[in-house]
């Protein structure tokens, strides 16, 4: 109990540091908004799925607050539903691609000798298999769901998480909590869980958002180019809208507008939070304030 | 699921030509380089047979073009376009952030350093569209027209032009490559930019760039000699890595822009379930990254003594 009392006011203190810094609070604020948008919108806002012809490509109003598609459709709720999937998605995809990453990081340094080698082998060949490329094939020749995606795209980015954590480990190794925890004998599963991970938490949630950023972009770059089953999210709204030529109706700017601003500020909200969480774990690498 | 591209064009041959099994075999055959009877390892050492040779058998969409032709055909428009980007880039960036790192208590530098913090995590192909728009789309007030004619911008040149055509030809390559280039350009700028200020920043403070300032050594001096070589390692070592990514990472950027280099013909490859050329394009994509990293380790040995073993 005193762990989680103690893991508690430490998360308190970091809360605060962090709403010390405008571009993390900006980066959470949007991400926040997001999340609720994704959660509360299937009841607000649903989706209209009847086209109107007589209202194709109408500009913003008080009625369709964003315009309309070249079905007629009000594009508001789509824009308010369609970043549900994807947030979803990159959610999992970082959480299987971290745990994955944390277990092998730790335990090749850990263990050592050829098993630390030949990971470490593997993972420098890994490194060099071209990642956006592949999956633009993959999809050629498998029907990737949202789920077989997201592990896919893990086991794809396995090696340069392995590599950061692993490093990270190696430093933490020598200290003396875990040379003590070591020496009490306590199992392998216990120094990585107990020992090493919390004190690498930071580090953690930062690789978590990068992985998560990443995640998004493979995810729209291939909704983009059409080559993922059609659902209602931002990526796939691009593609039609771009499908569709609304790039060459001046009236239809909203139509392409708005997933493509939905998505930029999607990841400018991870790419800040990861940046403020660098700035409150890494003092040294502050570069604003030093001298 | 399906296992085996060449069963699959197999079956697709018997079934939309209604030829018999030993017809559609062969014909596989012919096109793959590769004699179906043996087992698969025979058959993926005769690939690499062919390969060494340069012979990555032949497309499927156009028979009888053989995959390294279409290669050798796309290639260059690629490198030209995400090339110049990257160097372009990173000179800009080289520069800009120099300046940001130096002059940190000016105006402009939290501009500078802002902007390049927001541009650099927009992903690029949607920079390709804000720039469609922005340039392409938008009609903006007191103009008659959209400030450039961006369907006519399509394209890797014009049709028609070829290299005999000189100055003609090449302002209109540019002309063409004008909107990927500007699209790398801005999508890694920002990069460079946060790159080139830590690293710079990061020198300054070390003791021998105080102790030069304290022998009184002229600025240019300590610019020079003390402080450039050792900021510029983190750059020449992203550089190099980033060369790999050269033919990789402009896949979407030239869909985008109707550019027909090697990421738009493996897109075409992959819905027209082209797998020769698919292989072929992913293997010239992967040594590309195998042999970048290895300049990367040289260049960082030439850079930093520290790093070279067995002196």
């Amino acid at each position: 109990m005193e762990s989680t009392q103690y893991l508690f006011k430490k998360f308190k203190v970091g809360l605060k540091a962090m709403l010390s810094d405008k571009i993390g609070v900006l980066g959470i604020s949007i991400l926040l908004i997001i999340i609720l948008l994704s959660a509360i919108s299937p009841y607000i806002f649903p989706l209209q799925s009847r086209a109107d012809p007589t209202q194709i490509f109408q500009p913003p109003s008080g009625e369709n607050w964003l315009g309309t598609d070249h079905m007629g459709r009000d594009i508001w709720p789509q824009i308010a539903n369609g970043g549900r999937g994807l947030l979803l998605l990159a959610f999992i995809t970082a959480s299987i691609s971290v745990m994955i990453g944390i277990f092998l990081g730790t335990a090749a340094p850990l263990i050592g000798g050829k098993f630390d080698e030949i990971l470490l082998f593997f993972a420098d060949v890994w490194l060099t298999i071209p990642r956006f490329p592949l999956l633009v094939v993959l999809s050629g020749f498998f029907n990737l769901t949202s789920y077989v995606l997201a592990l896919v795209l893990a086991i794809l980015s396995w090696a340069g998480l392995f590599r950061s954590i692993r490093a990270e480990v190696l430093s933490l190794k020598e200290r003396e909590y875990v040379e003590a925890a070591k020496m009490l004998d306590l199992s392998m599963i216990h120094v990585i869980f107990k020992e090493i991970t919390p004190n690498m938490m930071p580090f953690i949630i930062m690789n978590f958002t990068l992985m998560m950023r990443h995640a998004i972009y493979a995810q729209v770059g291939l909704f983009f180019l059409g080559l993922l089953p059609l659902e209602v999210n931002w990526g796939v709204m691009l593609n039609i809208a771009w499908a569709q030529g609304a790039i060459y109706h001046p009236d239809a700017l909203w139509f392409i507008l708005a997933p493509a601003i939905a998505i930029s500020l999607l990841i400018l909200s991870l790419v800040w939070i990861n940046r403020s969480l660098e700035n409150l774990f890494n003092p040294v690498l502050r570069t604003d304030h030093d001298d | 699921m399906p296992s085996n591209p060449v069963d699959i064009y197999v079956n697709e041959l018997i079934s939309s030509h209604g030829i018999s099994v030993e017809a559609a075999r062969s014909r596989a055959s012919a096109l793959y380089a590769l004699d179906l009877d043996m087992p698969v390892w025979r058959q993926y050492i005769s690939y690499l047979g062919n390969l060494i040779q340069g012979n990555m058998g032949q497309s499927i969409r156009s028979p009888g073009v053989r995959v390294s032709t279409i290669i050798r055909a796309r290639l260059p428009w690629t490198l030209f376009t995400v090339g110049s980007g990257l160097i372009i880039s990173t000179i800009l960036g080289i520069v800009l952030g120099t300046i940001s790192a130096f002059k940190r208590d000016k105006w402009y530098e939290p501009i500078i350093t802002g902007s390049a913090s927001i541009i650099s995590a927009i992903p690029d192909f949607l920079i390709g569209i804000f720039l469609i728009i922005f340039f392409g789309i938008i009609t903006w007030f007191g103009m008659d027209r959209p400030l450039l004619p961006i369907q006519s911008m399509r394209g890797t040149h014009t049709m028609g032009l070829s290299i005999d055509d000189g100055f003609t030809y090449i302002r209109d390559i540019f002309a063409h490559g004008m909107f990927p280039i500007i699209t790398y350009v801005l999508a890694q700028i920002g990069m460079w930019v946060l790159l080139m200020k830590g690293s710079t920043t990061s020198t300054l403070k070390k003791e021998y760039v105080k102790l030069a300032e304290a022998r009184g050594l002229s600025n240019t001096k300590i610019m020079s000699k003390y402080v450039a070589r050792n900021a510029f390692l983190p750059i020449a070592t992203e550089f190099a890595m980033r060369m790999g990514f050269i033919l990789g990472g402009s896949l979407i950027i030239e869909q985008l822009f109707v550019y027909e280099g090697l990421g738009l013909e493996l897109l075409n490859a992959v819905h027209g379930r082209d797998y020769p050329v698919m292989q072929g394009i992913l293997l010239i994509i992967t040594a590309c990254i195998v042999f970048s990293n290895l300049f990367a380790e040289l260049i960082y040995g030439a850079l930093d003594p520290r790093t070279r073993r067995g002196e």
